[in-house]
C-alpha cells in the first residue's frame, strides 16, 4: 500500500495509527479506477478472447462451441475473397500512410515559412477530419461519378476526351478510395508536423547557417530527423485508421463493384452478420487484431516505459 | 518579401515564395472543393444537378432539399426525414462524452497523483482498449447487448461508446495532470484535504483546456461512428450517419442527389461548428496529448 505521493513522515503516522479513514483514503483511489478497468477488462479483453475462441469453433448464424482447431483460418485464408480483402488493404495503407505523410509533411514545411493567410489556410487544411466517413463517402461518390460528377463536368466544358471512370472500375477503384481517405487524413497529419516544426530550436538552425548550410541541408539533417516523434505518431495513427477503415469503404464504394474495393473490416462483417460464416467471420478478426498487435505492442510499450 | 523576418533561420526567395503560395492554393483548393461543391449543389433543383454542371453556381436558389432532408425524405421505409436521427445522436452522443470525460479525469488523476504498483502496466491495458479493430468485439458485444436487453437501445451505444472512448480520455487527464506541480497536492493532504476535494479544489479548476480536448475528441469520434451504430442500434436509436447512409443508399426511385447533399451537410454540420469555434484549442491541446516532444 504504498503511495508515491505520500510523504514518508505522513506514511508512517499512517502505519502507526491504521485508522479507518486512512485506509479508507488510500483505497479510494484504486476504487475510483476500478470501474473503467473493469469495463475494459470485460468489454475488450474478456471479448477478444471470445471472439478467438469462437473463431476455433463451428459458430455459423449464432455462436456454438463444437472445436473445430484451425478449420476456419484454413478456409479463410483459401477464400479468394479474403485474398482480395488483404490485397486491398495493402495497397489502401501503403498508399495511404505514404501520401498522407508526404502531403502533411510537405504542407508543414511550406506553412512554417512565415506564410500570410496561415490562420486561413490550416483550418481549410485540417477540416475534412471533423467529418463523418459517410459523409466524405456521400461528397466524393458524387464527385467522382462519371456521369454526373468531374467527368461529366469536363465534357460539359468541352473536353470531350476527359475521362475518370475510376470509381466504376474493378482495377482502379481501390485508389478513389486513397483519394477521399488522404483528403480526409492529411490534414491532420500536417497538424502534427506543423506542431513538430514549431517546437524546434531556432538558435541551432540559425547556428548551422552560419556555417553555410542550405535550406536543402538544414531540413534534410537537421529539421526532419528531428520529427521523428511525429512521424512514428503519424504512422501509428494512420496505419490503425487503416486497418479499422470501414464506413469510408461502405459510403463510397459499397466494397464494389463487384468486390473490387472489398477490405478486412467489410469482409468480417458480412461474412459474420449477413452470410452466417461466424467461424470464419472470428477469425478474420483475429488476424486484422494481430496486425494491429504487432504494430502498437512494441509503440505503447516504447512510449510508456520512457515516460516513467 | 519582409514576410520572412530574421527571426526565422529559413529564409526564402521570391520565386520560391510564389511557388510556396501556389502550392498551399492548390491544396486549399483540393481541401474545398468537394464539399464546397455538394453545398452549392444543395440548395439547387434536382433538374439542374443531373442536367447541368455541377461546378456551375444555381440558377434558381431553393431550401427545398435541406427541408425534405431534415423533415421529409425516405430513411428506409419511414418518410420521416433525418430530423429523428439527429436526435437520436444527440441522445447518444451527449451522456457518452460527459461519462467517459469525467471517467478520463478521475483515471489521469489517479494514474499521476496516487500512483500505486503496476499502474502502468494498467494504463498500457486501457490505452491498447482504443486501438484495437472494433471488429474484434463485435461477436460478443451484439451477443451481449441482446441478453442484457440493450440491443437497440441509446443506453446500449452509449456503453459501448463510453468503453471505448475511455483509453484515449484517459491519455489526455494523465498526460495533462502529469506536468500539475504535486508539492500543492502534497501540501493540501497534509492540511487534511482528502482525495475528492483535492480533485475539485485544485485540479479541476485549471482543467479546462483539456476537458475541451477531450470533450472535442469524443463528440467528434461519436457523432461520426458508423460501425457500432450500424451493428447495434435499430430505428429508434439508429444515429445520424446510419441514417444518412440509408438515405444516400436507398436505390429506389429517382436519385435526390441535393436532399442527399443536404442530409450529408446536416450530419457534419454539428463537429464542423465544434472545430470552426474550438479547433485550435484542440490541435494545441491533442499535441500535447499524443506528440511527444
Amino acid at each position: 500500500m504504498t503511495m508515491q505521493i505520500t510523504d514518508p513522515a505522513v506514511r508512517r503516522t499512517a502505519r502507526a495509527r491504521p485508522d479507518y479513514r486512512t485506509q479508507l483514503q488510500n483505497w479510494i483511489p484504486k476504487l475510483v479506477l476500478s470501474p473503467s478497468l473493469a469495463l475494459i477488462l470485460v468489454f475488450v479483453y474478456g471479448f477478444i478472447f471470445f471472439t478467438v475462441y469462437l473463431s476455433f469453433t463451428d459458430s455459423r448464424l449464432l455462436p456454438t462451441f463444437g472445436w473445430v482447431g484451425f478449420e476456419n483460418y484454413e478456409k479463410l485464408f483459401r477464400l479468394r475473397h479474403w485474398d482480395i480483402a488483404v490485397t486491398n488493404l495493402v495497397i489502401f495503407s501503403g498508399l495511404y500512410i505514404v501520401l498522407c505523410t508526404a502531403i502533411g509533411l510537405m504542407l508543414a514545411i511550406f506553412l512554417d515559412q512565415k506564410i500570410r493567410g496561415e490562420s486561413v489556410l490550416r483550418p481549410i487544411f485540417l477540416y475534412p477530419m471533423a467529418l463523418s466517413f459517410i459523409v466524405t463517402g456521400t461528397a466524393w461518390k458524387w464527385f467522382l461519378d462519371p456521369g454526373i460528377g468531374l467527368e461529366h463536368t469536363m465534357h460539359l466544358w468541352g473536353w470531350e476526351s476527359f475521362s475518370f471512370d475510376w470509381i466504376k472500375n474493378r482495377d482502379f477503384a481501390i485508389y478513389t478510395v486513397v483519394l477521399a481517405a488522404v483528403w480526409q487524413s492529411s490534414g491532420f497529419v500536417m497538424a502534427m508536423f506543423l506542431a513538430g516544426l514549431r517546437g524546434i530550436d531556432n538558435e541551432m538552425l540559425k547556428a548551422a547557417q552560419m556555417d553555410g548550410a542550405s535550406n536543402w541541408q538544414l531540413y534534410r539533417r537537421i529539421i526532419i530527423p528531428q520529427l521523428r516523434p511525429a512521424f512514428l505518431s503519424a504512422f501509428v495513427i494512420l496505419s490503425h485508421l487503416a486497418i479499422k477503415s470501414y464506413d469510408l469503404v461502405v459510403a463510397l464504394t459499397g466494397g464494389g463493384p463487384g468486390r473490387a474495393t472489398e477490405v478486412p473490416a467489410t469482409f468480417m462483417y458480412s461474412y459474420t452478420f449477413t452470410r452466417n460464416q461466424m467461424g470464419i467471420g472470428a477469425s478474420s478478426a483475429v488476424i486484422m487484431l494481430l496486425t494491429i498487435v504487432a504494430i502498437m505492442v512494441p509503440y505503447l510499450y516504447s512510449e510508456l516505459r520512457e515516460k516513467k | 518579401m519582409s514576410v520572412a523576418s530574421s527571426d526565422t533561420a529559413v529564409r526564402t526567395g521570391r520565386i520560391t515564395r510564389t511557388f510556396l503560395y501556389l502550392v498551399l492554393l492548390l491544396f486549399a483548393l483540393f481541401y474545398l472543393l468537394p464539399f464546397g461543391v455538394m453545398l452549392v449543389n444543395s440548395v439547387k433543383p434536382l433538374e439542374e444537378i443531373t442536367g447541368g454542371n455541377m461546378l456551375a453556381l444555381p440558377q434558381t436558389l431553393t431550401l427545398q432539399p435541406w427541408f425534405e432532408a431534415w423533415a421529409t425524405a425516405q430513411i428506409g421505409v419511414e418518410p420521416t426525414g433525418l430530423h429523428p436521427y439527429f436526435w437520436n445522436s444527440i441522445k447518444m452522443v451527449v451522456p457518452a462524452v460527459a461519462i467517459s470525460t469525467i471517467l478520463g479525469a478521475l483515471n489521469g488523476y489517479v494514474l499521476t497523483k496516487w500512483r500505486f504498483k503496476y499502474d502502468t502496466l494498467i494504463f498500457g491495458f486501457m490505452l491498447f482498449a482504443c486501438f484495437i479493430p472494433f471488429q474484434i468485439v463485435l461477436i460478443p458485444m451484439a451477443r451481449m447487448l441482446g441478453l442484457s436487453g440493450l440491443a437497440g437501445s441509446t443506453a446500449g451505444l452509449v456503453l459501448v461508446h463510453v468503453i471505448f472512448g475511455l483509453g484515449f480520455t484517459t491519455l489526455y487527464f494523465k498526460n495533462y495532470y502529469q506536468v500539475f506541480p504535486t508539492e500543492l497536492i502534497r501540501a493540501a493532504q497534509i492540511d487534511g484535504a482528502g482525495f475528492f476535494r483535492i480533485f475539485q479544489r485544485i485540479l479541476l479548476p485549471s482543467s479546462g483546456p483539456i476537458i475541451v480536448v477531450s470533450v472535442i475528441w469524443q463528440f467528434t469520434n461519436i457523432w461520426n461512428d458508423f460501425l457500432f451504430g450500424a451493428s447495434f442500434a435499430d430505428l429508434d436509436s439508429q444515429p445520424m450517419t446510419v441514417a444518412l447512409n440509408n438515405l444516400v443508399q436507398s436505390s429506389t426511385g429517382v436519385k435526390q442527389y441535393n436532399v442527399h447533399f443536404a442530409g450529408a451537410i446536416l450530419a457534419a454540420l454539428p463537429t464542423l461548428i465544434v472545430y470552426i469555434v474550438a479547433g485550435r484549442y484542440f490541435v494545441r491541446g491533442l499535441m500535447a496529448g499524443s506528440v511527444k516532444g
